[in-house]
């Protein structure tokens, strides 16, 4: 048992790593692009649904359980590493990549007019990603860091020490700085444009192609690329202008 | 009449059905290992190269392919549109080898060897299997089977193709096959590489130079034998539908040291071209033979009808070819059509701004197609928009490449009024003389494809071009060069440090450093185009003695002032498109001359090659069989100098005719 | 001699071998006819400086009916110019306007070096196909071309796919340089046709195996290629690879 194990770990490992192992290739590398890109994804629908529960407007009531639940539950919390490494992993394969195409065009055009054959932001990937890597940072110092490694956030409003803050009430607080809800919208921006490409391509780069769902999923990429950025950048907003109280 | 005794065309004996395959067995073979110490050099990578380099590789011979482009994929067979023949009857409309062999025969004018048109129509079918296999896309019905469509000159289904691209798909094929035997190391290829010369040791051909077009370095390169399947001399017209890099001089240069040049007028003018419109034009594009399935060609009846073309009315339309040749009609063969069309207009019945054109009208079969679209879906009492978008689609699906190509040549729509056509030079039936082997006057030294004389007589049918390339290449070579190797197996490779070599290495440095350091005051081109307008104008798709006559002493003085007065800027060791035309024109001043030389002794118009003193009274072309049934096969003797030699052509299984397309 | 009325600048690429540095030069075309094509316009330039005694711009052509796939040429940062679905030799100039400036640079790319000015050198396609666009069927072992059915739908996508002429336009377009559409149209053809589907995992592999080591960069699907194809090859050959190839990669023996 333990030793199939170890084969089939071995195993996995070679068809990726060995010389001619598929993360050896171009293809193979853009499939993890892709691979994490749609699993990114999965975590952003997670994640919008929860926050979201502070629509239901109950003074954060059900958002402080929903958290609650996402800060305590095991599997939660074991694919949080997962998250982590997903995103290490993409931004690593994106750097990877990155410098490889550069390097496949020593000599660069004076003109190009590349808006006659591309959108924009198809071409721009690696900056939007990087405007949302900057965000992630100070979004994780304002949200996730006090989590895990303060002992400011307490589970709920009842159980709050003196000192302490529900998760709603933290966001209440963040969300008061002007320069942080405008921040966090333009992130959204670049977000929506990242998925716009994003999600389409990583089908694509997956191989999933089909004449007939093709379209539907390209459709449901563009619905999602704005209606989740759009929710997420709603949160902020809300929060400032006292909607959500 | 005796055929030379300079000439043996090495015809095997026994009855026309037998030859080929009694031959085959009987040839001689080399051993498998005797073939890995034999090198084969072949010069040209399109149909004929690239299938024979391919095809010898995988029998284990050492090959080395050469070609000017910067890849073997892209030589000129690229651009054949149409399709290719195959005698496989899978219209059941009583397609045969017989049939095929008859109508090439025919279509010929009369003046092919019969064993080598009987050959080619028996491996015709093993082509479109090999091809097949290959992965080649053709173009097939819903059931899964192969489609097929008609060319001129026959009256039965026998063209396979794809789209407007069959020449694309089929070299894409045998490209294939060679890239296989490259990557596997059995070819070793060198693009961009031009053919300078050959080179003859003890009255064989053991290898040739090249000059690599990228450094100007000249190379040395041995072989046991020299294939060259380098095309066709369309370009000594300037203005052809060959590509701008398509020439002569591999052809020529073993023309020179030896090898004899078959029939050189047999020039075929396609019908259907884009006509000319201006002077800056470096090239003439075709437009499909297969058009004329669906096309109808005409002229106004009213002599420079001002009027345009959607508005001339029905009965006042002159659909000339189906007046003259009921039987044909649009389909008669190319010199007929081509021929026919330069009456009209020369009549003055010429359409477009320059009157040298004729239409070429879709609009009765796009109806025709709408009308059974119609039917298919089942449509009531369609209107006539209805009819014309559905016959559209139809259209679009059969030529949408052309009709696309001949809408951004001309800026005129062709799916709303008629195509402009006007016959352009397309493809010579002349080449180097070749016998039964492919072997041409030199031993060791072979010509495929386009580049030998052999299969089509004084014109060619559609879509036997890619046949032929195709045969030559895969079926044939691979087997008669047997004949030959067999005896050469205890030849060891010679050094190219041999004075034979060297000899031939300094001769073509001696013209480069010439022409590089003429210095004249006209570019290259300038030549080229007079060249161009001589032979158009003399020698082309009329002839006559005065013109022919004159035309050899305005090449032989234009040749002169060529080499006193071209400049050819750059360095020799570089990478130097000039001089690399510089060499290519050269060769067509001195085949020019040849050409007028042939076209002039022809004393009887046949195919291609119409002499305006020789044609009945309906103005067809008249042979003369018991005076000029022969291969005029020329030797040259130093410049300007060519003894004739005569191959009989025996007629045995087709009785001799006068052509009728009526 | 004057052919139309037609006066432009050029921008042009110069540059002495692939082991010199290139610079641009600036020409002037005058009286070009809007009939002419692109590379008929260069003719008329060339002769233009061979007359006066200036070295004349090289550039690759071959055909001039859009099917060879010799002509190259980046005009004013297009591959093949602004028109869509032509080579440069069916560029014509009634695509421009009197008094323009043009710009043309020859397809910049590790994997293709240039020769001279315009001309580059793209054999690492013919290398790709070496190393498996093909079907190993040596010559004389087809059977009966009809023996196979093939459904029309498949023959017509193989062929939509074989219509590509290895011009190099799509690592020209491609920012990064990648030549997944070229290499992909290849894969599908024979990926599509029973022929080939024999040997298509090796294929694929060993296909791809070629192009990275060519050093083309790595498709980020922006879709440049797609629209600037001369032929029109579709994306969906890119996305059939990479199927083909995980799909390879996960269940090859070795």
């Amino acid at each position: 048992m333990v030793f199939t194990f170890v084969r089939f770990i071995y195993n996995f490992n070679s068809l990726l790593m060995s010389k001619s192992g598929l993360l050896k290739s171009s293809i193979g590398k853009k499939f993890l692009m892709g691979l994490t890109g749609l699993f990114l994804i999965s975590f952003l629908l997670v994640h919008c649904f929860i926050n979201a529960l502070i629509f239901v407007n109950d003074g954060g009531e059900t958002f402080n359980k929903g958290a609650e639940f996402m800060g305590t539950n095991w599997l939660i919390r074991t694919m949080e590493i997962v998250l982590f490494l997903g995103i290490i992993l993409h931004i690593v394969q994106a750097l990877v990549l990155t410098l490889e195409n550069r390097k496949a065009r020593p000599v660069a055009y004076a003109v190009t007019n590349g808006g006659a054959n591309s959108t924009w932001y198809s071409r721009w990937m690696g900056l939007l990603g990087t405007l949302i890597l900057m965000f992630l940072i100070i979004h994780l110092k304002h949200f996730w860091v006090v989590t895990r490694f303060t002992d400011h956030i307490a589970h709920s409003a009842a159980d709050a020490l003196p000192g302490q803050e529900t998760m709603f009430g933290e966001m209440k607080e963040v969300f008061e700085h002007t320069w942080v809800v405008v921040l966090y919208c333009l992130s959204m921006i670049s977000l929506a444009y990242h998925l716009l490409h994003g999600f389409q391509s990583a089908f694509q780069t997956l191989g999933l192609n089909h004449k007939k769902y093709t379209p539907m999923i390209k459709t449901a990429g563009v619905i999602f690329s704005i209606l989740i950025p759009v929710i997420f950048a709603a949160m902020p907003i809300a929060m400032h202008f006292n909607i959500i109280k | 009449m005796a055929s030379s005794p300079k000439l043996n065309s090495r015809i095997p004996e026994g009855q026309l059905e037998n030859k080929w395959t009694k031959y085959r067995s009987t040839v001689h073979l080399v051993n498998p290992a005797n073939k890995r110490s034999l090198e084969v050099i072949v010069v040209g990578t399109g149909l004929a190269g690239a299938s024979a380099a391919a095809t010898l590789a995988e029998m284990g011979y050492k090959v080395k392919a050469f070609c000017f482009q910067d890849s073997a994929r892209r030589a000129h067979s690229i651009a054949a549109q149409g399709g290719v023949n195959a005698a496989k009857n899978y219209q059941n409309d009583g397609d045969s080898v017989y049939r095929l062999f008859y109508d090439t025969i025919k279509g010929g004018d009369y003046r092919a060897r019969e064993a080598n048109v009987h050959r080619l129509a028996e491996v015709s079918g093993n082509i479109i299997d090999q091809c097949v296999a290959q992965g080649v896309p053709f173009a097939r019905e819903y059931g899964g089977t192969l489609s097929n469509r008609s060319f001129g000159g026959t009256q039965v289904q026998r063209t396979f193709y794809a789209a407007g691209q069959t020449g694309q798909q089929l070299l894409l094929g045998a490209y294939s096959a060679l890239q296989r035997q490259v990557g596997m190391g059995a070819v070793k290829m060198y693009a961009r590489h031009e053919m300078m010369d050959i080179v003859n040791i003890d009255g064989k051909c053991r290898g040739i130079i090249a000059r690599n077009l990228v450094t100007g370095k000249l190379e040395r390169h041995f072989g046991h034998a020299v294939l060259l399947c380098t095309g066709g001399y369309g370009n000594v017209f300037f203005l052809s539908t060959n590509a701008m890099g398509s020439n002569v001089t591999a052809a020529w240069k073993a023309h020179k040291k030896g090898a004899f040049f078959g029939n050189p007028c047999y020039t075929q003018i396609h019908p259907t071209c884009i006509p000319v419109s201006g002077d800056h034009q470096s090239k003439l594009t075709l437009m499909s033979e297969s058009l004329r399935n669906d096309g109808r060609i005409w002229v106004p009846k009213k002599k420079d009808d001002p009027r345009k073309a959607n508005d001339i009315p029905e009965d006042e339309r002159d659909y000339y070819l189906e007046r003259r040749y009921p039987a044909f009609g649009n389909l008669v063969p190319r010199d007929v059509a081509s021929r026919a069309a330069k009456e009209r207009c020369d009549a003055g019945y010429g359409v477009g701004a320059s009157k040298m054109a004729v239409y070429l009208d879709f609009a009765a079969n796009t109806e025709r197609y709408g009308k059974i679209e119609a039917n298919k879906l089942g449509l009531q009492n369609p209107s006539k928009d209805e009819i014309i978008r559905l016959g559209k689609e139809v259209v679009k699906e059969k030529y949408g490449n052309l009709f696309d190509m001949y809408k951004q040549i001309t800026g005129e729509d062709p799916y709303e009024v008629p195509m402009r056509i006007y016959p352009a030079v397309h493809y010579t039936m002349g080449g180097l003389w070749v016998d039964y082997n492919l072997m041409t006057t030199v031993p060791g030294l072979y010509a495929l494809g386009e580049a030998n004389f052999s299969d089509h007589g004084a014109n060619r049918l559609g879509a036997s071009a890619l046949m032929q390339g195709l045969a030559d290449g895969y079926f044939v070579i691979p087997y008669t060069i047997g004949d030959y190797l067999s005896e050469e197996i205890r030849t060891k490779a010679i050094p190219t440090d041999h004075e034979a070599f060297v000899k031939a290495e300094a001769e073509v440095q001696e013209r480069i450093s010439k022409l590089i350091s003429n210095k004249g005051t006209k570019s290259v081109d300038y030549f080229h185009k007079r060249l161009g307008k001589i032979m158009w104008d003399k020698c082309g798709m009329a002839r006559n003695k005065e013109g022919l006559t004159s035309a050899i002493t305005e090449i032989q003085k234009l040749r002169e002032e060529f080499w006193k007065d071209v400049r050819v800027p750059g360095d020799a060791n570089e990478f130097n498109p000039e001089l690399e035309k510089a060499h290519r024109v050269a060769d067509f001043l001195e085949l020019g001359e040849l050409m007028c030389k042939d076209a002039l002794h022809r004393n009887e118009s046949c195919g291609g090659h119409f002499r305006e003193e020789y044609q009945t009274p309906d103005g067809e072309a008249l042979r003369d069989d018991n005076n000029f049934a022969y291969v005029a096969a020329w030797e040259y003797k130093g410049e300007s100098n060519f003894e004739l030699h005569k191959e009989e052509l025996k007629f045995e299984n087709i009785k001799l005719a006068q052509r009728n397309y009526a | 001699m004057s052919h139309g009325n037609m006066n432009l600048t050029l921008k042009v690429w110069k540059q002495k071998n692939k082991d010199t540095k290139g610079k641009f030069e600036t020409y002037n075309a005058k009286g070009i006819s809007p009939d002419m094509s692109f590379l008929e316009m260069f003719d008329v330039v060339n002769e233009q400086l061979i007359n006066e005694g200036k070295e004349p711009i090289a550039f690759d052509h071959d055909c001039r009916e859009g099917i060879c796939g010799m002509c190259s040429m980046y005009i004013n940062g297009r591959p093949h110019g602004p028109k869509e679905g032509v080579t440069t030799c069916q560029l014509h100039m009634r695509s421009f306007k009197d008094g323009d400036t043009i710009v043309v640079e020859p397809w910049r790319s590790a994997a293709f070096p240039v020769i001279k000015d315009l001309a580059v050198d793209r054999s690492s396609f013919d290398r790709i196909m070496a190393a498996g666009g093909f079907v190993s069927v040596n010559t004389g072992n087809a059977k009966d071309a009809n023996n196979i059915l093939i459904p029309k739908p498949d023959a017509d996508e193989a062929f939509n796919a074989a219509a590509c002429i290895g011009c190099g336009a799509c690592v020209a377009a491609c920012k990064n340089s990648s030549a997944m559409l070229f290499v992909s149209a290849k894969v599908s053809q024979l990926a599509l046709l029973p022929q080939g589907k024999v040997e298509a995992q090796q294929r694929v592999l060993n296909m791809v195996k070629q192009m990275d080591e060519e050093g083309f960069g790595n498709c980020t699907n922006t879709g440049a290629c797609e629209a600037e194809c001369p032929k029109s090859i579709s994306l969906e050959n890119i996305a059939r690879m990479n199927r083909e190839y995980l799909w390879a990669s996960a269940t090859s023996k070795d």
